[in-house]
């Protein structure tokens, strides 16, 4: 018997009884609609975590002052650089020196020979007493952090309006700002060339304003809008004080920018070579400074993301595997009630295989289907699901996400099926015929 | 015993099931003979075997001994997709309880069989279409069972049985769930296939009625044949009053074996 005679009887067999098909397809149904909802928002969470860190740089090393153990800076260490843990368990421990502006020389004399096409320090001030006020206007919680100009090609910041702190800046500690854009329009409205030329007091001091940096959406660690950019050397010395090591300035963090993501791991052991040397460690010593390497965190992210989609892709699956169950089931019932027919069937002239591959059909019609429609109602939910939970940016329908619904379906339809159409072949035609 | 016309030759035919702890004896060594073109009943209370038999000359079911060939082929112990096989091409059925597909159309019932015969649905039609004909149903092949009477239904379950054009049509009590007049109208239509097509036609029934339209009377008791009969005049479909029997056993061909 031909494949398309068998789908032709088991499709009329399913719209004999259109109810109990399309209830047991609503199993699948929902059990596809979950797994694609469920997976998309897992790739939507990649995606945006993803534009966030690359955003922030993706051929970026942040270094920090401290070895790994340490108080370390940043954001916990990322996975891909636990080798390097490793290998220095067994290095001894010295007290860690801190950052300072002659570290930063060093990495420029290197700049050549480690890829390196950004260097910029920067210095986080800390004792802020109260926040930035404009007239009656005050900003909280704001990060007041120095900066050099390498920091905006570093860290893409271009304002939005005005300019960002010049070299010139730097080196005459002049008391100029650069506001985030949350900062500018809690002072001045949204009307951020207005902010421009206008003086907002920091510290119980003046700064002039004299650039606006975009809005960034809520992205990375700490929020970059809720930001207050001076010259370095103003908040070294000015509005904080970051105290001297060996005569030279401490500096917060260096955020080094490589030329292509091929050279960040060996522009990471350049620079690691250049500040061991410089602050005398020797082969016994752990480092005593923290290099954050943003591929690696990229990496992490992603991992991250795929680890959360497999968690709520296999939630989803299990309401498939219910679903599946309902086939069989409904299966079970069908052979049963329909064994007469079976009977009739077998009578005139149906072979086993028959007789399987018509109830094998029909399982696998029941889930194919409701997968088909499942995939449907889950591309909508993932579709109107950002409108309704702003938190969740995106979602992204992916085309491997369908292909493993479409399969797992099939293949749940072949699974239940199988028990139920064995026993409908098996089925002996004189007592099925005296089936009543 | 081989003979070229005979469509049925079974030899010393044994079924025994085991019912728990009893062990029962349906068939007890039975012979029978049917030649081609023969129009024949079986006959005997129930619990005879007849059932048994018939099941097992219409291939339903296998013998725990004996030979039987069917157009001189052994079918006597053929695995299960064989059998189905020989029964799609070879064997018609029809039974009491009309045994057609619900909800679905006369010819897609006439059709069934040639499905798995694996014959293509333009030539399916066309066979279905003169089978439905030949029973008088040419005007309602696409009535479901539940829209057509208990005599109509029985018309398309014969049409299903002759449409693979079959060696026997093996009707169990095909009479049984049907008033009078169908029942007349059942056993006209088969003796008319008997007499112009030339097909095999074994009947199984209790009914004394329907085995007097029948030239040959088997008789099943315990399993075993009892007696073998010839009717030289058949009453005919249609004939109200019973025709005059002109008994005698009918011999030759046929052993009928007692065995214990």
């Amino acid at each position: 018997m031909q494949l398309w005679e068998s789908i032709t009887i088991a499709l009329r067999a399913l719209t004999i009884n259109k109810l109990r098909t399309i209830l047991t397809m609503l199993g699948i149904i929902i059990g596809v609609a979950a797994v694609i909802a469920l997976v998309s928002i897992g790739n939507g969470v990649r995606q945006s975590m993803n534009e966030q860190f690359t955003s922030l740089g993706t051929n970026l090393l942040t270094i920090s002052s401290g070895g790994r153990g340490g108080r370390g800076g940043g954001p916990g260490g990322p996975p891909g650089s636990q080798e390097e843990d490793t290998s220095q368990d067994d290095l001894l421990e010295k007290a860690a020196e801190p950052l300072t502006m002659k570290d930063v020389e060093a990495l420029t004399d290197a700049a050549q020979t480690a890829h390196l096409v950004g260097i910029a320090p920067t210095y986080s001030v800390n004792n802020l007493s109260g926040g930035v006020v404009y007239e009656q206007e005050e900003a909280d919680d704001v990060s007041v952090t120095g900066v050099t100009p390498d920091y905006a090609i570093v860290r893409n910041m271009t304002p939005e309006v005005g300019l960002f702190i010049s070299q010139e800046d730097v080196d005459r500690r002049t008391r100029v700002a650069v506001l985030g854009y949350e900062v500018a329009e809690t002072l001045f409205g949204t009307n951020l060339s207005s902010a421009i030329g206008k003086s907002v007091r920091v510290n119980n001091a003046q700064y002039e304003v004299i650039g606006v940096l975009p809005e960034s959406g809520e992205g990375g660690f700490g929020n970059p809008d809720n930001t207050l950019l001076v010259p370095i050397s103003t908040a070294q010395t000015r509005l904080g004080n970051s105290g001297t090591f060996r005569g030279s300035l401490q500096v917060s963090n260096i955020y080094v920018e490589v030329d292509s993501q091929d050279n960040m791991d060996y522009a990471e052991a350049e620079v690691t070579a250049v500040l061991r040397e410089r602050h005398r460690l020797g082969t016994e010593y752990k480092n005593d400074f923290n290099i954050q390497n943003q591929a690696q965190l990229l990496e992490f992210g992603d991992t991250l993301a795929t680890t959360l989609t497999a968690f709520l892709g296999s939630i989803a699956g299990v309401s498939l595997l219910v679903g599946g169950i309902g086939v069989m089931n409904i299966m079970l019932v069908s052979v049963t009630e329909r064994t007469r027919e079976i009977g009739i069937r077998k009578a005139v002239g149906a072979k086993r295989r028959d007789i399987l591959t018509q109830f094998l059909i029909e399982a696998m019609v029941l889930s194919l289907f409701g997968g088909f429609l499942g995939i449907a109602v889950g591309y909508s939910i993932a579709v109107v699901l950002p409108m309704l939970v702003t938190q969740l940016s995106s979602t992204v329908v992916t085309a491997n996400s369908i292909l493993l619904a479409t399969g797992f379906s099939a293949a749940i339809g072949l699974f239940f099926g199988v028990y139920p159409a064995t026993r409908a072949a098996r089925l002996r035609p004189i007592e099925a015929l005296r089936y009543e | 015993m081989m003979s070229e016309n005979l469509v049925v030759n079974a030899e010393d035919l044994v079924k025994t099931y085991q019912m728990g702890e009893v062990k029962v004896h349906a068939l007890r060594k039975v012979s029978l003979q049917v030649k081609q073109g023969e129009l024949l009943s079986i006959m005997g209370p129930s619990g005879s075997g007849k059932s048994t038999l018939m099941n097992i000359l219409g291939c339903l079911d296998q013998p725990t001994s004996g030979q039987y060939y069917l157009e001189g082929t052994d079918v006597a112990q053929l695995a299960d997709n064989k059998l189905s096989q020989i029964r799609g091409k070879r064997i018609g059925f029809v039974f009491q309880s009309f045994n057609l597909l619900p909800r679905t159309s006369a010819i897609a019932n006439v059709e069934l069989p040639m499905i798995y015969m694996g014959i293509n649905r333009g030539e399916r039609r066309r066979r279905a279409v003169t089978a439905l004909e030949m029973v008088g149903l040419g005007g309602r092949i696409h009535h479901k069972p539940n829209e057509l009477s208990g005599g109509q239904q029985q018309r398309v379950a014969i049409a299903r049985a002759l449409v693979t054009d079959p060696a026997i049509i093996m009707a169990d009590e095909p009479t049984g769930n049907l008033d009078s007049k169908s029942s007349v109208e059942i056993m006209g239509i088969f003796q008319h296939l008997n007499e112009e097509q030339g097909i095999t036609i074994i009947f199984v029934t209790h009914e004394p009625d329907i085995a007097e339209h029948t030239r040959r009377v088997i008789r099943l008791a315990d399993g075993q044949i009892v007696e073998d009969k010839t009717i030289a005049n058949p009453r005919r479909a249609g004939v109200t009053e019973a025709t005059p029997l002109e008994g005698g056993v009918h011999q030759p061909s046929l052993a009928v074996q007692g065995a214990a």
